[in-house]
């Protein structure tokens, strides 16, 4: 495998192909003037299309440590950034002896060795000798205050700690951000992205995914598979399945023997694929026609 | 693709399109651009595209407008005009009626060739119980005139649109609550290791967001000025979305940001391409349920519906999708202005088929009907099973 930071568009994609990452030319695109640009990499698509996935395989294709920051609701520093060891500055303060000057004592619990270093810390201050890439997995769940303090991060790549001081990152991370668009990420953080939108790959590329990352399945299962979640994508769902969920169904059924898919077959795995009760009532009534489309794909 | 010293100017005015189409394409995107274009190989069109649009657009809503507006400036110039041909003679333009129809949106050119559908308004005459004389909070919007109207927009924009609240995750400081450790640590630090007091967090409150999803189709005609009124009134806030819809559903929060009700009225009507069409409630529901709740129904929305219930769709899909939204919300209010009228009944065939699966079922005929509507807002206890 190739070393270094990738120099062309083709570069990217063959790397993400060696390791097995079935993107398209924009995604590798995107990746490459990301790297050039020294900007952070904004992906947004529905879920199971394979964001979180690029991001690893490019901190993989880059020999670069992964750090991974997963958003949730109520966010704060202390879980993004760093958090002093309590108790363990307690129990310092508390063995030492009566004579000892204070002041001492808390320049000593207020150092490194007693700073809890989440990720966001991390990534900024490193040593490795390709930056990092910090992956800020599913920004929407987070809140405005957790992005307004994030865009500050991303302008600058330092952080202050009071007891400390500032530290900045010597050589920034490569940054990717993923929503789910479960809501509108404020724009000021995405103008300081390069920003890419992934969609369900069509047939033959989901064939192509589903041949790298499930080949406990035989050639024609997968292109059955395929045919049958493109089939249900073009059906009025709640919830139209994702790549992830044709991966889950191609093992699923390559796990039962499968060589080929029926009826039967099909509605004893349906659940792979969809996740509402509603859209399981409304696909089963079609499932015959819906493996004879799949079957001739 | 022009290169050299051509490809600098015309990126510019590619970026001025770009931005009169609706994009956020401003000097920072414009100098990312010029940048970017240093490291890919130009000839390749489909890179030049690519890396065009990673800089451009950050909203999967603009796609097909970059697409449209990426087509229109860069296609290649027609060897036919070039000789002087074709002079003066339009050209098929070089995109997918999809993309065309995206471009047109985005421009707000008129709509005239979109199919619309027309119903007749069929509608039963509401006789409203309350005289001339009566104070305008009862009046029916539907006999206001010009100037009442326009008290009653006053009035609305006045009126404190209080929220019903929720616990979020996020804590912050309080008297009383569950201990916090990270300060009660800090303060004994100082005290040589001794908690001598504890401190105390609470979840942070917050306003419920709001989504409102309303219905201008031929029978609203009559309503519908107010309710946009009504919908700009309250959507200037941050955390609520808007919808209308009468054949199909259209997104309007972006359009009701305008602080000016004019101008905020003419960018939904030129938004907006089936004012005053026919009715399809369950698609319009079903259509939200499917590419919006996900987005806009997080953190324990509220959502109200405002419609008479007037439907030419299939009651049955009407229910399913109305029983699949009040799971995903946090309340579901049905307001339908013919409530207020004297002897209403719900008794329409989609009204029917929509009362059993709201929380509450309200009227909004008049000033005093939505004050109600302000009064429960506020005070929405929690239903049993939701966040």
């Amino acid at each position: 495998m190739t070393a270094g930071p990738p120099t062309t568009i083709e570069d990217v994609e063959a790397r993400l192909r060696e390791r097995k990452y079935i993107g398209d030319r924009g995604l590798a695109t995107s990746i490459f003037l990301a790297l050039k640009l020294e900007k952070p990499l904004f992906i947004e698509g529905e879920a199971g299309v394979g964001k979180t996935e690029a991001a690893k395989v490019m901190a993989d294709v880059l020999g670069a440590r992964l750090i991974r920051l997963q958003c949730y609701e109520g966010i704060d520093l202390a879980h993004a950034v760093y958090e002093w060891n309590y108790p363990r500055q307690l129990l310092h303060i508390r063995l030492m002896g009566e004579g000892e000057d204070r002041r001492v004592a808390e320049r000593e619990i207020f150092s490194a060795e007693f700073l809890l270093r989440r990720p966001l810390l991390d990534a900024i201050d490193n040593d490795d000798p390709n930056p990092p890439v910090l992956l800020i997995d599913e920004i929407d769940r987070s809140d405005e205050e957790f992005e307004a303090f994030l865009l500050e991060l991303l302008s600058d790549f330092q952080v202050s700690i009071p007891e400390i001081g500032t530290i900045k990152a010597k050589r920034a991370p490569f940054v990717v951000i993923t929503s789910n668009r479960t809501r509108e990420v404020h724009d000021a953080l995405k103008r300081r992205c390069l920003y890419h939108w992934i969609d369900y790959p069509d047939l033959e590329k989901e064939v192509e995914i589903v041949r790298a990352r499930a080949p406990e399945a035989a050639a024609g299962l997968a292109r059955e598979v395929a045919g049958l979640v493109q089939g249900l994508r073009s059906m009025d769902l709640y919830k139209v399945p994702g790549v992830a969920e044709t991966l889950d169904w191609a093992r699923s059924l390559a796990a039962l023997g499968a060589t080929r898919i029926d009826s039967s077959l099909v509605n004893a795995t349906l659940g792979s694929a969809l996740k509402y009760q509603e859209d399981l009532e409304r696909v089963r009534e079609q499932v015959p026609a819906l493996v004879e489309k799949a079957r001739g794909a | 693709m022009p290169e050299g010293p051509d490809l600098l100017p015309r990126l510019g005015a590619f970026a001025r399109l770009l931005h009169d189409a609706g994009l956020e394409a401003g000097p920072r995107r414009l100098t990312d651009a010029t940048r970017a274009l240093g490291f890919i190989d130009l000839k390749q069109q489909i890179d030049f595209r690519n890396a065009l649009r990673s800089v451009f657009v950050s909203r999967k809503e603009d796609l097909p407008t970059f697409e449209a507006a990426f087509d229109i400036f860069w296609a290649p110039p027609d060897p036919r005009a070039a000789a002087g041909v074709m002079a003066g003679r339009s050209r098929a333009l070089p995109m997918s009626p999809e993309r065309a129809k995206a471009w047109a949106n985005a421009l707000g050119l008129s709509s005239s060739q979109m199919n619309r559908e027309q119903e007749p308004t069929a509608v039963p005459v509401s006789s409203s119980g309350y005289s001339a004389e009566e104070l305008l909070r009862h009046k029916d919007f539907e006999q206001m005139t010009w100037q009442e109207t326009e008290q009653v927009r006053r009035l609305l924009e006045q009126a404190p649109w209080r929220m019903a609240e929720r616990k979020t995750r996020r804590l912050r400081a309080a008297r009383a609550g569950r201990i916090d450790l990270r300060r009660s640590a800090r303060h004994a630090i100082r005290s040589s290791g001794e908690l001598m007091r504890l401190f105390h967090r609470r979840p942070r409150i917050r306003r419920r967001p709001l989504v409102l999803i309303c219905d201008v189709s031929g029978s609203m005609e009559r309503y519908s000025r107010l309710l946009m009124i009504f919908s700009h009134a309250i959507a200037r806030r941050e955390d609520v979305e808007a919808f209308v819809f009468s054949t199909r559903l259209t997104r309007i929060t972006r359009l009701l940001r305008y602080r000016d009700l004019d101008r905020c009225l003419e960018s939904v009507s030129k938004g907006v391409h089936d004012f005053s069409g026919g009715t399809r409630i369950g698609d319009a529901l079903a259509d939200f349920n499917r590419h919006w709740a996900r987005r806009v129904l997080g953190h324990g929305a509220v959502v109200i519906i405002v419609s008479d219930g007037w439907d030419r769709g299939d009651p049955a899909r009407l229910t399913a999708e109305l029983i699949h939204l009040r799971r995903s919300a946090h309340r579901l209010i049905w307001l339908n202005p013919l409530l207020g009228s004297e002897g209403y009944q719900p008794l329409t065939r989609g009204m029917a088929a929509a009362l059993p699966h709201v929380d509450d079922f309200l009227a909004a005929h008049n000033l005093k009907a939505l004050e109600d509507l302000g009064r429960l807002l506020a005070g929405l206890g929690t239903r049993a099973g939701s966040n």
